[in-house]
């Protein structure tokens, strides 16, 4: 292939753009791409096109960043080199940058597989450019609604860039998502459901907002007998008939073992891997096994999956361990919308120990700019931790908002500290926590970016856009 | 004695867009801060409704397809019994998709209008395109210049009829309200409201909370007396929202 000056001219603009960026020690990586489609607007396709192995494109609510990068621990392992848009820029032009990046001077990609995470809402006008290989859907959960309106217009892009795949496209779904099983209804190509069966976790009965309780085939109620978390569970509409599919691949037995993460067996009718995952959370184990859905599916080897899985840290405030001296905890943990937040919450509280809670909260664009889903998430749940609570702050735009929230959660007020600034906020609290307690910095999006860029200056976090 | 009082939540199970169960949470506390007992019961498709027991009742805004879900039910049963309550003065707050159910009516993009329940001389038109972002308004009901902050996201245009019963919750000082054009925010009809305002509502805006909670007492104990509170991070976020956006 003979590239076309054009597309030289974006390539090259576009990485000069790359590198004065990270000279500046700033991370953002949308505007080379941007500048790039300017000039060339075909060059995200013209790039793609030669991935020798395709294109893996990870897209949902919650977990795609994780997910994305558990695929990418896995094929390194498997010997692959690679295009993935690591630093969760997920828009075209973000996903544009990370192939220009990637790209030789003279516009030779020379990795063999792309890893793509993806906003729900491009899924639609990146299939265009890129045809995937595979399709991986984790969850459907509200997140900025401000930007789509509702969730049901969410389900119906990704549904109709998913009827627009050609037949060879497979699409990995995530079965215990209602939202994210109907998408296999009426493809016509490969499905694969994944899903978990083992019962160790959650119940019988909801105990959190759930996204929606409706079939989205018929509008009639679902009927559950195993909730996970949000919608997430063992359901089936008894008026359609619609039901949570078979997996292909699920989870059996699982073990949590708290901060220290979990070890389970992911099996299919032939396999059963042992995977021992450092990451907490019980989300994470989704998210595993969506990467082990896409590793099997793609014929990855055994050795390759589970050295891939073991070897993987959480990274980029996905609760970030983040090393602040002798005795002394901190983790930082992404929040954006209740269903991950109330797992974030959930995973401080199993923590018996003394703590500190810093939450962060702006409404800037790549936040959303309505912050209301802090009522839908369950902050009440920390009230029976409130004795271990040493100090309880926030901080960001909204953070007045979050201490109102705080208050009605129930958590007392006179311990309740605002602080404006995000850098201000972070190196007081880091300074305060003492031998043996753990400090929490729960930020949302931007927040998550300038807590980065403090901590980096602190010597706590690494460069995000080299991890 | 300790004084209780019942709210009714209408279709928590399908109207619950964007946080707007924290106006539940907002009234329960502020009621828990003054030894007031709250009872909450809820209410949705098939369950019936005497409203002879309810002080209060919230119904918040859901999307298309619930609100399609649920209307049939509402409009059949639950709504004429609620509108002949408030008629009689029960408090209600009413919310985006909940406020448009119960104006005349709601033309869509095609031109059909589907009948509303009437309580609040009003009505709504589908509009292009979304209006979305922060709203700064001032509300006469609640004295001087008493402002109301919160967040509104919503295609519908409403606009209020000519008869005086029904008059608009605020006047918009920033953002859109009802229809983008004539600066009118919510509607009020007796002691019943309606508003596009979510963030949710009631937490930055205890001075509206404690107006539908002295209706709700007034009503049922003949007294409107109510204990004042600190209201500390209330009036800081309903603050920091007037400095950043007017």
């Amino acid at each position: 292939m003979f590239p076309s000056p054009r597309l030289l001219t974006a390539l090259w603009v576009g990485k000069v753009a790359i590198s004065i960026n990270r000279h500046i020690g700033h991370g953002g990586t949308s505007l080379p791409g941007m500048v790039g489609r300017k000039i060339a607007p075909q060059v995200l396709s013209t790039l793609a096109s030669q991935l020798k192995k395709g294109a893996i494109v990870v897209t949902g609510t919650n977990g795609k960043t994780t997910t994305s990068k558990m695929i990418a621990a896995i094929m390194e392992k498997g010997g692959l080199t690679l295009t993935h848009n690591r630093a969760g820029a997920n828009l075209i032009s973000g996903i544009t940058t990370a192939f220009i990046h990637s790209a030789s001077a003279g516009g030779q990609l020379k990795s063999d597989l792309g890893i793509i995470e993806v906003d729900e809402a491009t899924v639609p006008p990146l299939t265009k450019e890129v045809k995937p290989r595979v399709l991986v859907v984790t969850n459907f959960f509200r997140d900025q609604l401000d930007r789509f309106g509702e969730l049901d217009k969410t389900v119906d892009l990704v549904n109709g860039a998913i009827q627009k795949l050609p037949p060879q496209s497979t699409i990995i779904l995530n079965a215990d998502d209602p939202l994210v099983a109907s998408l296999g209804a009426k493809y016509t190509g490969r499905v694969i459901y994944y899903g978990i069966e083992s019962r160790s976790y959650g119940n019988r009965e909801m105990t959190q907002s759930a996204e929606t309780r409706f079939c989205r085939l018929c509008g009639h109620s679902l009927d559950y007998d195993w909730y996970f978390f949000g919608q997430l569970g063992h359901y089936r509409c008894h008026h359609c008939g619609f039901q949570r599919p078979r997996p292909h691949i699920t989870i059996g037995d699982i073990s949590l073992k708290g901060e220290d993460g979990s070890s389970f067996y992911v099996e299919t009718q032939e396999n059963r891997w042992l995977i021992n995952l450092s990451t907490p959370g019980f989300y994470n184990i989704y998210n595993a096994l969506a990467a082990v859905a896409v590793a099997w599916h793609t014929k990855v080897a055994d050795q390759a999956i589970r050295l891939g899985l073991e070897g993987y840290k959480t990274n980029f405030g996905r609760m970030e361990r983040l090393e602040i001296g002798e005795g002394r905890k901190a983790f930082l943990a992404l929040i954006k919308n209740p269903t991950g937040c109330d797992e974030v919450i959930r995973t401080i509280t199993q923590n018996e120990g003394p703590k500190r809670l810093l939450i962060m909260i702006q409404d800037n664009a790549a936040d959303g700019r309505d912050i209301s889903w802090l009522w839908d998430a369950d902050f009440e749940s920390l009230e029976k931790v409130a004795s271990q609570l040493q100090s309880l702050t926030t901080s960001g735009l909204r953070g007045e908002d979050m201490a109102l929230r705080l208050t009605y959660a129930g958590l007392p007020v006179q311990q309740i500290e605002h602080k404006a600034n995000i850098d201000e906020a972070i190196r007081s609290t880091i300074k305060a926590t003492k031998t043996g307690e753990t400090l929490y910095i729960l930020p949302t999006y931007t927040a998550l970016l300038a807590a980065k860029t403090t901590l980096t200056r602190l010597g706590y976090s690494s460069k995000y856009w080299e991890e | 004695m300790v004084t209780s009082l019942r709210l009714l939540h209408l279709y928590p199970d399908l109207l619950n867009l964007y946080g707007d169960r924290g106006n539940i949470i907002t009234l329960k506390r502020r009621c828990q801060w003054r030894n007031i007992e709250l009872a909450i019961t809820e209410a949705s498709l098939g369950d019936k409704v005497d409203f002879a027991n309810i002080d209060l009742v919230f119904m918040g805004g859901g999307s298309d397809r619930e609100q399609t879900l649920l209307f049939q039910d509402f409009k059949e049963h639950k709504g004429p019994a609620l509108v002949e309550a408030t008629e009689e003065g029960l408090p209600l707050l009413s919310v985006c998709g909940g406020y448009q159910l119960l104006g005349q009516y709601y033309k869509t993009h095609d031109g059909d209008e589907m009948p509303g329940l009437g309580l609040f001389d009003a009505w709504t038109e589908a509009g292009e395109s979304r209006l979305i972002g922060n709203v700064i308004a001032q509300v006469p009901m609640l004295g001087g210049k008493t402002t109301l902050v919160g967040f509104e996201n919503h295609s519908g245009r409403t606009y209020l009829g000519s008869s005086q019963s029904t008059t608009a919750l605020a006047k918009v000082l920033r953002g859109h309200g009802n229809n983008g054009q004539d600066k009118s925010e919510g509607a009020v009809y007796k002691n019943a409201l309606g508003t596009y305002l979510h963030g949710p509502i009631l937490p930055k805006n205890p001075a509206l909370a404690d107006w539908l909670l002295s209706k709700a007492l007034e009503r049922r104990f003949g007294s409107s007396q109510i204990d004042s509170l600190p209201d500390c991070w209330e009036q800081k976020a309903h603050q920091a929202i007037i400095k950043r956006f007017s």
